[in-house]
C-alpha cells in the first residue's frame, strides 16, 4: 500500500485504490455474499419477509438433494462436463502437439489463424450453426442418408447435440494452453526417445504428456468450468429429455418465481466449479498465476 | 521412415482434414444457409439462390433495436472497464509479493466464476436496492468479469515497463500527475487498445449472464437465441453472416495494424 502511495502520490493512489474496492467491494463481494444469504432463507411473501418464519437454514439446498429429478440433472451435468472436457481433450491434444513440435513456422501461423477465427464469432452463433446443421431435416441427415450410411433421419438434439456443440464451442480453451505447455518442450528429448527405440505412444506418455501436465490440467477445468455453467448450448440443442442445471437455475427465477432456491442451486454451482478448480490445480500443482493468461 | 510412420503419418494428415472440417463445415453451412430460399435455413435441398433474407433482416425494427441496445451495453462497458482494470492492475502491480498473490486470487475469481452465477448474484443484490433488469445491470453484470481481462492485459504490458523512466521524469521535476499521463499512459496505450476491443466483443457476445440481468431488454445474442426457438428463418442467418464478416474483418485489420506498429518500433 505505501508502495502505491510512494509511486502514485495521494491523489492518484487514492483513486486507484477506490476503483479496485468499489469493483471487489460491489461487484465481486457483496452479489456473492447477498447469494449466500438468499439461498439460506425461505421465499416468503414480503409482508412475512423479517418475521419468525424468515429464519436461515439449509433448507434449500437441502430441497435440491432430496428432489430425485434435479438431483440427477446436477449429476448429469457433472459428469457431462467432465465428458466434454475428456472429448475435447482428445480432439485437440494431437493438433496441439503437431502445432508446438512438427509444423513449421509458416504452417503454425496458418494453422493458428484457422482455430483462432471461429472464436471470434459469438457463441450464440456457433450454437446456432451446429442447431441448422443437426437439425432434422438438416444437412447432416440429408448427406448421411444420401450416402446411404443411415436409412431414416436422426434426432441428434438431445445429449449428442449438446455434446457436439460444447466440444466445439470450447476446442480454442484447450488447444492453446496445451500447445504452450508442449512448445516449451526441448525437441530433443522427444528424438532421444525415439532414438532410444520408445514407441510413438510410449514417447507420449512418459515424455510429452507429464511436460505438457499443465496445460492439459488448466484446459481441462476451464472446459469443465465453461460447460457445467453453460446455457446456450443445452438450450439450442438440447430436447426436453437433456435438461442442464443451468436451465433448472433459469427456471426457479423466471418461470418457478422461487429466487431462494434458485440462488441455493446456483450457489451449488458455484461451489462445485471453484472445486473443481481448486482441488485440480493443486493436484497437478498448477499456480492460479499461470492459469489465467 | 518405416511403414508404421508413413501409416501413422497418413492418418494424422486425415486426421487434420477432418479437424479443419469439423471447424468450418458448421460456419459454412450456416453461411450459405442465408442465400437458400427454403423457409427454414438449410443446404439441401437448395431451393433457389436469393438475397431476400439479407432485406428481410434489413427491415426487422427488433433487429435494429438489438443491435443498438448490444452497441450501448458495449460502449458502457468499455467506459467502466478500461479505467477500473487498469487501476486494478496498477494496483496489483506495485503491490508487496505476499499481499499480491492473495489479492491476485480475488481478482481474477471472476473469470473463475460461471457466467449464470455472475448474471444471478447481481441480479439478487441490486433487487434489494430497487434495481431491476435493464441495460444498467447488464452493464454492472458484464463489466464485473471483464474487468479482469482489461487488468490481465494491462498487467502483461506493465512487466515490459522500465520503472526507471517514472524516476527519471520525477527527477527532473515533473509532477506524480504528469508522470502518469504522459510515460506511464502512453506506454500503455496499446495494451489499453487491445483490451478495448476485447471488452467490446466479449460484451457484445455474452449470453449466459446477460440472459438473467436483462429485464425487459433485448440485446443482439438474446435476439438471435430467441428466435432460433421462436421461429427461425434464414434471416437470423444473414444477420449471423453479417456478425460474423464483421468480427472476422475487424480482427483482421487489427491484426495489421499491430504488425505495421510493431515493425515500426520493434523494441516496444
Amino acid at each position: 500500500m505505501r508502495d502505491l502511495y510512494h509511486r502514485f502520490g495521494p491523489g492518484l493512489a487514492t483513486v486507484f485504490l477506490s476503483l479496485v474496492l468499489v469493483w471487489l467491494a460491489a461487484m465481486v463481494l457483496a452479489p456473492n455474499l447477498m447469494m449466500i444469504d438468499y439461498a439460506l432463507r425461505p421465499n416468503l411473501p414480503p409482508a412475512q419477509q423479517g418475521g419468525p418464519l424468515d429464519v436461515r437454514s439449509l433448507d434449500n439446498v437441502l430441497y435440491l438433494a432430496n428432489e430425485g429429478v434435479h438431483r440427477a440433472i446436477f449429476f448429469k451435468t457433472v459428469w457431462a462436463s467432465a465428458l466434454v472436457a475428456g472429448l475435447t481433450l482428445i480432439v485437440c491434444y494431437p493438433i496441439a502437439f503437431w502445432m508446438a513440435q512438427r509444423a513449421t513456422p509458416g504452417q503454425l501461423s496458418i494453422a493458428l489463424m484457422l482455430v483462432i477465427i471461429p472464436f471470434f464469432i459469438n457463441e450464440v452463433l456457433r450454437t446456432l450453426a451446429w442447431f441448422i446443421l443437426l437439425a432434422y431435416r438438416g444437412p447432416l441427415n440429408a448427406v448421411l442418408l444420401n450416402l446411404g450410411v443411415i436409412d431414416a433421419p436422426i434426432r441428434w438434439q438431445g445429449d449428442g447435440g449438446v455434446l457436439a456443440g460444447m466440444v466445439y464451442a470450447y476446442i480454442l480453451f484447450m488447444l492453446l494452453p496445451i500447445y504452450n505447455a508442449i512448445e516449451s518442450l526441448d525437441k530433443s528429448q522427444i528424438e532421444a526417445a525415439r532414438d532410444l527405440g520408445a514407441s510413438t505412444v510410449r514417447t507420449h506418455r512418459r515424455i510429452v504428456i507429464p511436460h505438457a501436465k499443465a496445460g492439459i490440467a488448466t484446459g481441462c477445468v476451464f472446459t469443465f468450468m465453461l460447460a457445467a455453467g453453460s446455457y446456450v448450448a443445452p438450450a439450442l440443442l438440447g430436447s426436453p429429455g437433456s435438461r442442464w442445471f443451468t436451465e433448472i437455475i433459469y427456471n426457479w427465477f423466471f418461470e418457478g418465481g422461487d429466487w431462494n432456491r434458485g440462488a441455493a442451486y446456483a450457489l451449488t454451482l458455484l461451489v462445485l466449479c471453484l472445486a473443481v478448480v481448486l482441488v485440480t490445480l493443486r493436484l497437478f500443482r498448477v499456480n492460479l498465476t499461470d492459469v489465467a493468461k | 521412415m518405416t511403414a508404421a510412420d508413413r501409416i501413422f503419418r497418413g492418418l494424422f494428415v486425415l486426421y487434420l482434414l477432418v479437424f479443419v472440417v469439423y471447424l468450418f463445415a458448421p460456419l459454412a453451412v450456416m453461411a450459405a444457409a442465408a442465400f437458400n430460399e427454403s423457409r427454414f435455413p438449410t443446404v439441401i435441398p437448395w431451393q433457389g439462390t436469393t438475397l431476400d433474407w439479407f432485406s428481410a433482416m434489413w427491415a426487422d425494427a427488433a433487429m435494429w433495436r438489438s443491435l443498438w441496445t448490444s452497441a450501448i451495453v458495449a460502449v458502457l462497458v468499455v467506459l467502466v472497464a478500461l479505467p477500473v482494470g487498469t487501476a486494478a492492475a496498477l494496483v496489483l502491480t506495485t503491490l508487496h509479493a505476499r499481499a499480491r498473490s492473495f489479492a491476485y486470487a480475488v481478482m481474477v475469481s471472476p473469470l473463475l466464476t460461471p457466467g449464470v452465477v455472475i448474471g444471478i448474484s447481481t441480479l439478487i443484490l441490486w433487487r434489494q436496492v430497487g434495481v431491476s433488469g435493464g441495460i444498467a445491470l447488464i452493464v454492472v453484470a458484464q463489466t464485473t468479469f471483464i474487468i479482469c481481462y482489461v487488468m490481465l492485459m494491462v498487467m502483461a504490458r506493465l512487466q515490459r515497463f522500465d520503472r526507471t523512466q517514472e524516476e527519471a521524469a520525477l527527477g527532473l521535476g515533473a509532477s506524480r500527475l504528469m508522470v502518469f499521463r504522459r510515460i506511464l499512459l502512453p506506454f500503455l496505450r496499446p495494451a489499453l487498445l487491445a483490451s478495448g476491443g476485447l471488452a467490446i466483443l466479449q460484451s457484445v457476445e455474452n449470453y449466459n449472464t446477460t440472459l438473467f440481468v436483462r429485464g425487459f431488454e433485448t440485446p443482439l445474442t438474446v435476439f438471435i437465441a430467441t428466435k432460433v426457438r421462436t421461429g427461425l428463418t434464414p434471416a437470423v442467418n444473414a444477420l449471423a453472416l453479417v456478425v460474423i464478416a464483421a468480427t472476422v474483418i475487424g480482427a483482421i485489420a487489427w491484426e495489421i495494424a499491430r504488425r505495421r506498429h510493431v515493425t515500426k518500433a520493434p523494441q516496444s
